[in-house]
């Protein structure tokens, strides 16, 4: 989840109201300081209730994994838990816990993040902890945790994917879609073989390449005073030294040149296909006209897509779309499953000739104020925790190299016209792209058509 | 393409308290001033990472500050003003919900669920339509004890937004063709629910734990026999027997005062007249408790599954039972937090599962108890003999007091953060609702946790934690763990379909 229109933001001056031609800007006070070891530090004060969200990016995924580790980004994530040099394991969970904070961590292709909220008090200990385990993580680190943690994250594997209907279409559709090597082409989860390879000395050579202060942003969002946090930040994080410069390769632009498919039979009661098209990155001037496209087609009752399948054809139970824009690189996605007595070919038809109609006419002037106000409203949703503010300031760092990102982001919705909309859908989603069915089993005359291929 | 994962999504699941909390007034961090020290100390130091800090006092919880009216037509009214942005939250809650199904599982949330197909005069397009154009979000829906009606919108258009809830309401179109539609779509929901061994083994349990004369027995949304049957002459006439002010609240939280507040409803809300006929809602202490039986094991056939779904509970207590305080705290060290025993044995020492927990359903008739994992299918047996011995555990040795300690924080100190946004403000104000009780109810219950000791935590587990009394649904591959199962003698071993009948 990349929480693209999830706005966490703040005490706000002024907020505009989710109606088309308002400008008041929204913004959202920080501070932003760097140590001299590189680490940035990031403060929004809000005192609206008296708790603290700490968040920490590390500027590492899946898609900076090897070959044959696929998986180890998230792998790593559940040893940073696992105790530190003067916080051994399970001081993390019992001293937070016993202060009333909460805590996770999450992995995607991009980015490791980890938050601690709670009461403000907290802080100290918050930060105290998470500095441990940037500076002190390996003294206490065994191949017994690693043990441990890859049979936890393999039972993850199990619950999330294996024993969820249409759950393995996770682990085919990022090696279709980009092309070998790309750091998008094997998901996030990674494989069983490659989750059992991980060894002791991958978990050091990884720690020390990307878990250094200059390869991490902290934000601190709540009840807090910023010169406080950044004298707290200094003592605990200061002396932690700076890890190598971190350069990542562009991957190499491509494009799908045919139609790829693929049917999976799964114990599932009902046919479900999946569309993607490789599209752009986030912040690429189209990733927000195809956001716009994807709330066009399923992000209301009256969306194209829904109205026509759900409603007035009824040949699907449910149809989701949705535009993917990473950091490197982006996809679009529509995701529908059948009614009973219905098969894909029909949920196909109705796709293309709605992409089709979109592509020749664009939306209609009410469609698209109506897709920019909810869009708009989406970002008002989200800016009343420290906790979602706290990880959309830095998200917006990570992205576009300062977390001030609200008012642009809310922008460039705003700014997408009947002409972008009608550009992306001929450029991006008339082309070739990805077809997997999922079916019942034995079922595989309920499968869609593949367009011919040459 | 699934591209976020989670250390773990358990504690969703796990409630760490029952009720809600408050909107605190600002506190200060106290900062200790010899905190300000050198950014890079001497090698030869120890590294400031060496002292784990103390902490100032934690903040005082403050809880929100309701008002509250009456319409005349009975409709109670309770307002927070919170006007760190301009939004308002209102919930709209009514007594009732699928407590009400009678011999219609479902009907509740199927009625609910119409209500955003057609209201007004307008069709489920129009009705969307009008609403995102004010940026205005609304959800009808019902839980096991309440009817909801939650929006959200901005403070310019709220005031418009309440007039479509009012249609909503008061005037949904309920007709035959949009209630065939939404039929078939939930018989096609309850389908897919039978591919997911969660639904499966969430649903057994329901059947198996309470009897079917209780209105918790079948699943919140029925099954597919009781939703054929749905016509819109019976939905109709089951929302306007429902749908009365006098057992309805309007909570507002957000940018708003009570006389705003006051005005709006009026406007909106004014005309809702009670029904002539309403359904009769028998107070929950009427509702004849299900009793614990004998521990039996479920088993429900998943062939080649990769885990095993394992449920183990009960028939649970009363919001208002003077041992909720103790329960909370016995959950919290039992399975209701991540260094909770379960979670702490079945994932971080045995590797055996991604979450284990438990948790109370605390609602106006007793819920359910209820601890669950999923655990790889060759320890399934071995992981069912650590819950066992776990609950055996809690009554047969005091909780350590490190652990009781921690338990407590975790509680009242995490009440704090429970008040932030005026989505929490609402939520937990709902919930105290549904049970009749008023917000100070909170502090009172925190205050009560702070008291308590190891004996209570005891106490109540030997009173509600009986492992002879304990129903067991797991969801798997039976040819490889009823064997080990078995071995357990914890209890005799049922074969059951999804429906929780008995099939060999």
């Amino acid at each position: 989840m990349r929480y693209r229109h999830v706005l966490a933001a703040v005490a706000l001056a002024a907020i505009a109201p989710p109606l088309a031609a308002q400008s008041a800007p929204l913004h959202v006070p920080f501070v932003i300081d760097t140590l001299s070891n590189g680490l940035t530090l990031i403060v929004n004060e809000d005192h609206s209730a008296p708790v603290v969200s700490v968040n920490t990016w590390y500027h590492v995924g899946s898609g900076d994994e090897q070959p044959g580790r696929t998986g180890f980004a998230h792998l790593f994530e559940h040893l940073m838990f696992m105790g530190s040099e003067h916080a051994p394991y399970p001081e993390f969970d019992r001293r937070l816990e016993a202060a009333g904070a909460d805590n996770n961590g999450s992995t995607t292709e991009d980015r490791t993040n980890y938050y601690e909220a709670g009461p403000a008090n907290a802080l100290p200990l918050m930060l105290w902890l998470d500095a441990d385990r940037m500076g002190w993580l390996l003294p206490t680190m065994d191949s017994a945790k690693v043990d441990l943690q890859r049979d936890v994250v393999k039972n993850e594997r199990r619950q999330s994917y294996e024993n969820q209907p249409y759950g393995m279409v996770a682990d085919h559709l990022p090696g279709m879609l980009y092309p070998k090597g790309h750091p998008y082409s094997w998901p996030v989860i990674g494989s069983m073989a490659d989750l059992s390879a991980a060894s002791l000395e991958d978990v050091k050579n990884f720690f020390r390449k990307y878990y250094a202060p200059n390869n991490a942003a902290i934000v601190v969002s709540g009840d807090v005073k910023a010169d406080s946090v950044k004298r707290l930040v200094e003592h605990y994080f200061g002396a932690i030294p700076r890890g190598p410069a971190i350069t990542r390769p562009a991957p190499a632009a491509f494009s799908l040149q045919r139609d790829t498919s693929l049917v999976l039979e799964d114990r599932v009661q009902l046919p479900r296909l999946y569309y993607a098209w490789h599209t752009v990155k986030g912040w690429d001037q189209d990733d927000a006209p195809l956001n716009v496209v994807a709330y066009l087609l399923s992000g209301a009752k009256n969306a194209r897509l829904t109205k026509l399948m759900v409603y007035d054809k009824q040949t699907a139970s449910n149809v989701f779309a949705y535009q993917n824009g990473a950091r490197l690189d982006g996809d679009f996605n529509v995701v529908a499953t059948a009614r009973p007595g219905h098969a894909l070919p029909e949920l196909q038809h109705d796709i293309d000739s709605t992409l089709q109609r979109l592509a020749v006419a664009g939306p209609t002037a009410t469609e698209l104020e109506q897709a920019r106000n909810s869009l708009e409203a989406d970002f008002l949703n989200g800016i009343e925790s420290v906790r979602a503010k706290a990880n959309q300031l830095n998200e917006y760092y990570y992205a576009i190299g300062t977390p001030d990102g609200f008012q642009r982001d809310l922008d460039r919705i705003r700014g997408v016209t009947a002409a972008d909309v009608q550009r992306v859908v001929r450029k991006y989603l008339t082309g070739p792209r990805v077809i997997i069915s999922v079916v019942p089993q034995g079922k595989q005359n309920l499968a869609a058509a593949g367009r011919a291929t040459p | 393409m699934t591209d976020r994962t989670d250390r773990t999504d358990r504690m969703d699941g796990t409630a760490r308290k029952g009720g809600s909390q408050t909107r605190p007034t600002a506190s200060r961090l106290a900062m200790v001033a010899s905190l300000v020290v050198a950014a890079t100390p001497l090698h030869a130091q120890a590294p400031a990472v060496a002292t784990a800090p103390t902490l100032a006092p934690a903040p005082k919880l403050v809880m929100p500050a309701v008002e509250t009216a009456k319409l005349a037509n009975g409709l109670t009214l309770q307002v927070v003003p919170m006007t760190e942005l301009p939004l308002v939250q209102a919930t709209l809650l009514i007594d009732g919900g699928a407590r009400l199904d009678g011999s219609h599982p479902g009907l509740a949330t199927f009625a609910a669920g119409m209500l955003d197909e057609g209201a007004g005069g307008r069709d489920a397009f129009q009705l969307a339509a009008q609403l995102e154009l004010l940026g205005a979000s609304l959800s009808p829906g019902a839980s096991w004890d309440a009817f909801t009606l939650s929006l959200r919108a901005p403070k310019r258009t709220f005031g418009d937004a309440m007039g479509i809830l009012a249609d909503e309401l008061l005037r949904p179109t309920i007709s035959s063709a949009d209630v065939k539609r939404q039929r078939d779509l939930r018989i096609a929901a309850l389908l897919q629910a039978r591919d997911r061994p969660a639904s499966v083994a969430s649903d057994v349990f329901g059947y198996t734990v309470y009897p079917a004369s209780h209105p918790y027995h079948y699943p919140i949304s029925g099954d597919s026999a009781s939703t054929v049957v749905l016509d819109s002459a019976m939905v109709r006439d089951f929302w306007r027997r429902v749908a009365d002010p006098a057992r309805a609240t309007l909570i507002l939280a957000g940018d708003i005062s009570l006389a705003e507040a006051k005005a709006l409803a009026t406007k909106a809300l004014g005309a809702w007249k009670s029904p002539a006929s309403p359904l009769p809602l028998a107070p929950a202490s009427s509702v004849t408790a299900a009793t614990a039986e004998p521990t039996t094991i479920y088993l429900v056939d998943k062939p080649d599954a990769a885990q095993s779904v394992v449920m183990i509970g009960a028939p649970g207590v009363d919001r208002r039972s003077p041992d909720y305080a103790a329960l909370t705290l016995m959950n919290t060290i039992l399975g209701g937090s991540f260094s909770s025993r379960l979670n702490q044995i079945l994932r971080e020492q045995k590797g055996f599962t991604y979450g284990a927990g438990s948790d109370y359903g605390w609602r106006p008739v007793p819920g359910p108890f209820v601890a669950s994992s999923a655990v790889r299918t060759n320890v399934t047996d071995s992981s069912l003999a650590i819950f066992f011995s776990e609950f055996k555990r809690l009554r047969s040795e005091p909780v350590t007091d490190a652990e009781l300690a921690r338990a407590r924080s975790y509680v009242v100190l995490g009440t704090l953060g429970d008040f932030e946004t005026t989505r929490q403000v609402a939520s937990g104000l709902a919930s105290l609702n549904v049970f009749g009780l008023p917000l100070s109810t909170i502090p009172a219950d925190l205050e009560r946790i702070q008291s308590l000791g190891a004996a209570d935590v005891r106490r109540v587990a030997e009173k509600y934690l009986d492992p002879s009394h304990l129903t067991v649904v797991i969801v798997g591959d039976i040819k490889k763990i009823r064997p080990g199962i078995e071995a357990l003698h914890l209890g005799p071993v049922k074969v059951v379909d999804d429906m929780g009948k008995e099939t060999s």
